[in-house]
């Protein structure tokens, strides 16, 4: 995982199923395995993943990918009240709606690079957003979301011939409930999936292209070679990926809000991507779960239990660490983040799976002239 | 007609924000290289000046209300006017605009140890660094913040003399219907007038000269012999005190809060990028390009027409301009395109 | 970093019994987060253990933040109340009472908290964190409707109470309520037919009113009920115009009230909208203008003493409608003022006041029902009539679990005696005068459903 040549793909891929598929397991003495954060783990992961085939490979930098998670929401509750429960129509119709949200967009915002590029994203997606929240309240349901109903018609279901009783209905796989581990499981499937196409998009030659975008545009452009075609498909191939993202959402809990499409929800995604290291296979998925981590469970600390987990301390020196480590969770867990990104930036320019390449660096001096190499072609995008 | 030269003054007002705000962000740009994602919070920074200069001025003995026996209520009467019956209330009635005289070196002071604490070290790394780490720090500054002044808003009021409003109507003879609040009246003035400043000094002085020599081609500048480093740090100081003087002079319109700057942030840097990256005229020009159009935008008579339009006018003008005009408004090839 | 310790030693018991269970999950067994795998008839049943968990999920962070903190204060001093310690705030008042301050049913109570950061996902996300892995029976929260709903919506479905904090939406308790959600706090609609008597007293039958609304369903939903409360005294509406949330600087949509011809302003926004609007609608000098003789007003339709410290000087003399305040002299209200204000120097916020009296009413009610059960404890709540809680009789009406009381008409106060002084209150209207049908128009659409085990 940490030299890509020592590890051929496949060992890299086994190993990443193993590690998500055990997760309710390793993940227990952290306190993070239960089903909703696993889940958000796996779907955060996604959307980080298809953020990084747009950003890590090309370069350019989509402040907006948040509205297709939105897109792909609405349109998954939308298939779970107009047609069925069944997960499977309402992940490939939102799939393909983000597909189609982010050709338009992408056709249009490609025309720009640079900041330019990032500027026209997050103007579509701030502009999904506003609308969403007010003007389009009888497709989104604004504010509250957009919720299941006891009057939804469900057609599909209705032909089938499911009773329809004085409770919602739950989202299922041909009759597996979609809430809680069986929700997790179908998230990891997903994200493993999710991971091997990313892989496979890394290796291929439109990979190759993608990068050599990246390095030298313009000398692209020179050659008499159109680069546009390869950028949109992988805008939209991005776009997609964050429309599974937001269809699981769904899927494991079925409401659909606007602020799902808010800029912060975007700069969240960015956030992952460059915490774990833009440009690598297993960064961004390692970035989306720190920050998940950090804001369900740091967040979720209060003095009572940083009290509790002192007590072992003699009485003064327990008050002291509570005053401490009350600065950085709980309500002040914002802090703490804001702090991390600092940190890590400083030190670990290419986020996260950087320290991993020093700290192997370290153990294998011989390796250590490939791993810089690595290093700074993970450093040098831009 | 009234309500037309109406909005056209909401629209100044609004630009003049927005351009004094972009002017500093697109001043580091342009300069520097730098995306600085805590300019938003260099601007809440300055209005907290304000709030901390009223909180100075108005300490106050505190007179507790018999009345209320469970927890202690008071009724504060602030030392300074007791003290000093004639001037003492006039100090703390000025306390915004006095607290420019504080923010000037405050800003100053965190613009030197922002830069050369932590930007400086980010010139050469790539702008999602710059973006990450400058969004931390915007983060931390916001908590600190919050921790030490809570949450809600906090109320700063205006000089008596200029609470009111001003009858701009009659002034022009336009009868009685236009009147406009002193306030923000002002504020568009000094806005004007910190963006005169700031085109002067760049324009006629030899330090702006070199600073804008720069801002062309650094390399050949710093093959000159000129120290453009230390330049560069002052330039970073001044965009840190127009930020904050923004800040200042915002608070009696705007309560402020912890996460004002974030709300102004995304905003700011449309206006930044519409007006074309590193142009400081393109910046002042976007800044009141949008405000008007904003304001027009939450007209009734244009809503009946397009819903939700003053949602999106914004973002809906930056995708027009952006891709009519490559470069925005004013914007030189090359800048920020990698 | 200590994380890994701190989480261990937190939730180890669990863990080995979500370990086991987790692998039997893997299998297809869906109950895994049961903590007792033997005759668990609902969701997260403390069964023999000796302490329950409740959830309280409050906005720390955002523009809410504040509210969040009183909220939690409340919550932090209810559970102290319900186990024995303290002096018992509003046990000694709230009649009939099953309670006695020995936590719930013998049980010690324990709570967990989250972050809701105002918005419907983080919240849902917080608020499965407490079922799911901290395995509380009940939650509660919220300072904003749009999150209250979300997380109604997901107690519904996960099978636990929801005791709603503070939300003022019709629609909480219209057209999106749910069987397992109960709401204390008044509504939009108790808003408008509260003020529309006092507004004609203070202001007359010949008004003309320009409503300028949040744009998104809570603003619409009271900006409909002031509007039919106002018109039903002979107000007209001049206009109706819908800003944007959180839009910052409102003068141009002030602007324009110059030259309508209104003469009244109502301000249908909330939190910061709220501050910023009124401080800058009273910058142009709407208060000292005079429309056709008549002296022009503003209301805000909805008051919060936190908010009203926000806009200072600008709330003086503006009417609104309130769920609670602290200066009220009642006993209930004066119990609570005591217990907090000793608690934390300061008096409680009506969010307090509303978060603290859902947490007594739920452990109440499980008392009277002898079980955690969401089904039976909220069928304990339904049609359940008590008093003493610093709104008088008050009831809870089974068809749409809302709560019927009397609502406070306030004012900004013209000389406040002391920093918390900021609200007068002009009138206690009774609760005949603010009841409704459940198949009221602006309630229509939603169905209860039935409660929910979670099994």
């Amino acid at each position: 995982m940490f030299k890509p040549s020592a590890l051929s793909d496949w060992t890299l891929f086994i190993l990443f199923s193993a590690a998500i598929l055990t997760m309710p397991i390793w993940l227990a003495p952290l306190g993070a395995n239960y089903p909703d954060l696993m889940q958000k783990f796996a779907i955060f992961g996604i959307f980080a993943i298809g953020f990084n085939i747009l950003f890590g490979l090309t370069g350019y930098l989509s402040f907006g990918h948040a509205a297709f998670l939105g897109v792909g929401s609405y349109t998954a509750v939308w298939s779970f009240k107009l047609l069925t429960m069944n997960v499977i129509p309402a992940l490939i119709f939102s799939v393909i709606m983000a597909g189609v949200f982010a050709l338009v967009i992408g056709f249009v915002s490609l025309r720009r690079s640079g900041i330019y590029f990032s500027i026209l994203t997050l103007a579509f997606a701030q502009m999904s957003f506003n609308l969403a929240y007010s003007v389009l309240t009888p497709i989104t349901n604004g504010e509250s979301g957009l919720q299941l109903t006891l009057r939804d018609p469900r057609v599909l279901d209705a032909a089938a011939g499911v009773a329809v009783g004085r409770s919602l209905p739950s989202t299922n796989l041909f009759g597996l409930k979609m809430s809680g581990l069986p929700g997790f499981y179908i998230c990891a499937v997903m994200l493993i999936i999710a991971f091997f196409l990313s892989m496979r998009i890394f290796r291929s030659p439109f990979g190759m292209m993608l990068k050599a975008i990246k390095s030298n545009q313009t000398r692209m452009a020179y050659t008499g070679f159109n680069t546009r075609p390869y950028l949109l498909a992988a805008f939209v191939i991005s776009g997609m990926y964050a429309g599974l993202a937001g269809s699981l959402m769904a899927v494991t809990d079925p409401l659909a809000g606007a602020e799902r499409m808010q800029w912060t929800a975007s700069g969240e995604v960015v956030l992952m991507t460059i915490l774990g290291g833009a440009g690598t296979l297993i960064g961004p998925v390692l970035g989306s779960a720190i920050i998940k981590y950090a804001e369900n469970i740091f967040s979720a600390f209060n003095t009572s239990e940083l009290r509790q987990i002192f007590d072992f301390m003699p009485d003064g020196l327990q008050q002291v660490s509570v005053a401490v480590s009350s600065m950085f969770v709980g309500e002040a867990w914002h802090f703490t983040l804001g702090l991390t990104f600092m940190i890590v930036v400083i030190f670990l320019p290419g986020g996260i799976m950087e320290g991993f390449r020093r700290i192997g660096g370290l153990f294998r001096r011989s390796d250590a002239k490939a791993g810089k190499v690595e290093s700074s072609a993970a450093a040098a995008h831009s | 007609m009234d309500a037309i030269l109406l909005q056209i003054l909401n629209g100044l007002d609004k630009g003049a924000a927005y351009a004094l705000i972009a002017l500093g962000l697109t001043l580091v740009f342009g300069t520097l290289g730098v995306v600085n994602f805590a300019h938003g919070a260099l601007f809440m920074l300055g209005a907290f000046c304000a709030v901390t200069l009223n909180r100075l001025l108005t300490i106050s003995t505190k007179i507790k209300d018999e009345s209320v026996t469970f927890f202690d209520a008071y009724k504060e009467v602030p030392i300074l006017e007791a003290k000093f019956p004639t001037w003492g209330p006039v100090i703390v009635d000025y306390s915004v605009p006095l607290a420019i005289l504080i923010a000037i070196p405050v800003m100053l002071l965190i613009g030197l140890i922002m830069e050369r604490g932590l930007i400086r070290h980010f010139y050469k790394r790539p702008h999602a660094d710059q973006i990450l780490v400058t969004f931390g720090l915007a983060i931390v500054i916001q908590e600190v913040i919050k921790h030490s002044f809570g949450a809600n808003p906090i109320p700063q009021l205006a000089p008596d003399g200029v609470a009111g409003s001003a009858n701009v109507g009659a002034w022009f003879g336009m009868g009685d219907n236009i009147v406009y609040p002193w306030w923000r009246l002002i504020y568009l003035g000094f806005a004007m007038l910190i963006i005169g400043a700031t085109f002067a000094f760049l324009k006629f002085t030899t330090f702006g000269m070199v600073v804008r020599a720069g801002m062309q081609d650094r390399e050949t500048v710093g093959l000159l012999g000129i120290d453009i480093q230390k330049r560069f740090t002052i330039v970073f100081a001044l965009a840190s005190v127009c930020a904050g003087l923004a800040g200042v002079m915002y608070t009696p319109i705007l309560p402020p809060n912890y996460h004002m700057g974030m709300d102004f942030l995304v905003l700011s840097f449309v206006v930044v990028v519409v007006g074309g990256m590193g142009s400081l005229g393109g910046a002042v020009l976007a800044g009141f390009l949008l405000g008007i159009l904003q304001s027009f935008a939450s007209m009734t008579e244009v809503k009946a027409i397009i819903p939700g339009i003053d949602q999106i006018i914004i973002y809906f003008v930056a995708v027009v301009v952006l891709l009519v005009l490559p470069r925005g408004l004013l914007g030189r090839k090359g800048v920020m395109e990698d | 970093m200590t994380d890994k310790k701190q989480a261990d030693t937190q939730v180890s018991r669990r863990n080995v019994l979500k370990m086991s269970a987790g692998a039997a999950a893997i299998s297809g067994a869906p109950m895994f987060f049961t903590r007792h795998a033997y005759g668990a008839d609902y969701l997260n049943n403390p069964g023999d253990a000796s302490s329950v968990t409740l959830g309280f999920n409050v906005p720390q962070s955002g523009a809410y933040a504040d509210e969040g903190a009183d909220e939690l204060r409340a919550y932090r001093l209810a559970v102290k109340h319900l186990n024995g310690e303290g002096d018992g705030g509003l046990m000694n008042t709230f009649k009939p009472s099953e309670l006695k301050g020995n936590g719930i049913l013998g049980k010690k109570v324990e709570y967990v908290t989250g972050d809701t950061q105002t918005k419907s996902d983080a919240a849902r996300a917080s608020a499965k964190r407490m079922i799911e892995k901290d395995g509380a029976v009940m939650i509660t929260g919220g300072s904003s409707s749009g999150v209250a709903i979300a997380v109604q919506g997901l107690c519904q479905e996960a099978g636990v109470i929801f005791m709603a904090g503070l939300t003022h939406s019709n629609d909480t308790t219209g057209k999106d309520k749910k069987a397992n959600g109960f709401r204390h706090f008044f509504n939009a609609y108790m808003s408008g037919a509260a003020l529309g008597p006092v507004l004609e007293n203070a202001y007359g039958k010949e008004r003309n009113a320009y409503h300028l609304t949040a744009d998104y369903t809570w603003g619409w939903s009271q900006q409909e009920s002031i509007q039919a409360s106002t018109e039903s005294i002979g107000w007209k509406t001049a206009q109706n115009v819908l800003t944007p949330v959180g839009a910052g600087d409102f003068s141009q949509y002030i602007t324009p009230v110059l030259n309508s011809g209104a003469d009244t302003l109502i301000l249908n926004h909330y939190g910061n909208d709220m501050v910023n609007s009124l401080t800058q609608a009273i910058q142009f000098g709407l208060r000292d203008r005079q429309v056709d003789g008549n002296d022009f007003v503003i209301v805000v339709p909805l008051y919060s003493r936190l908010m009203a410290q926000g806009a200072g000087d600008a709330t003086k003399g503006i009417f609104g409608s309130t769920n609670w305040h602290w200066s009220l002299q009642d006993e209930g209200s004066q119990a609570f003022v005591k217990s907090f204000g000793q608690e934390y120097g300061f008096p409680p916020s009506q969010a307090a006041h509303t978060c603290y009296v859902q947490t007594l009413l739920y452990a109440d009610a499980c008392e009277r029902a002898g079980t955690f059960e969401p089904c039976a404890v909220g069928a304990a709540l339904e049609g359940f009539s008590f008093d003493g809680m610093g709104n008088g009789p008050t009831e809870y009406r089974a068809e749409d679990h809302q709560c019927f009381k009397d609502v406070l008409v306030v004012k900004g106060k013209e000389n406040p005696s002391s920093q918390f002084d900021l609200l007068e209150v002009v009138e206690v209207t009774p609760r005949a005068q603010v009841e409704y049908p459940v198949d009221h128009p602006m309630f229509d659409g939603g169905d209860l459903g039935t409660c929910n085990n979670g099994v």
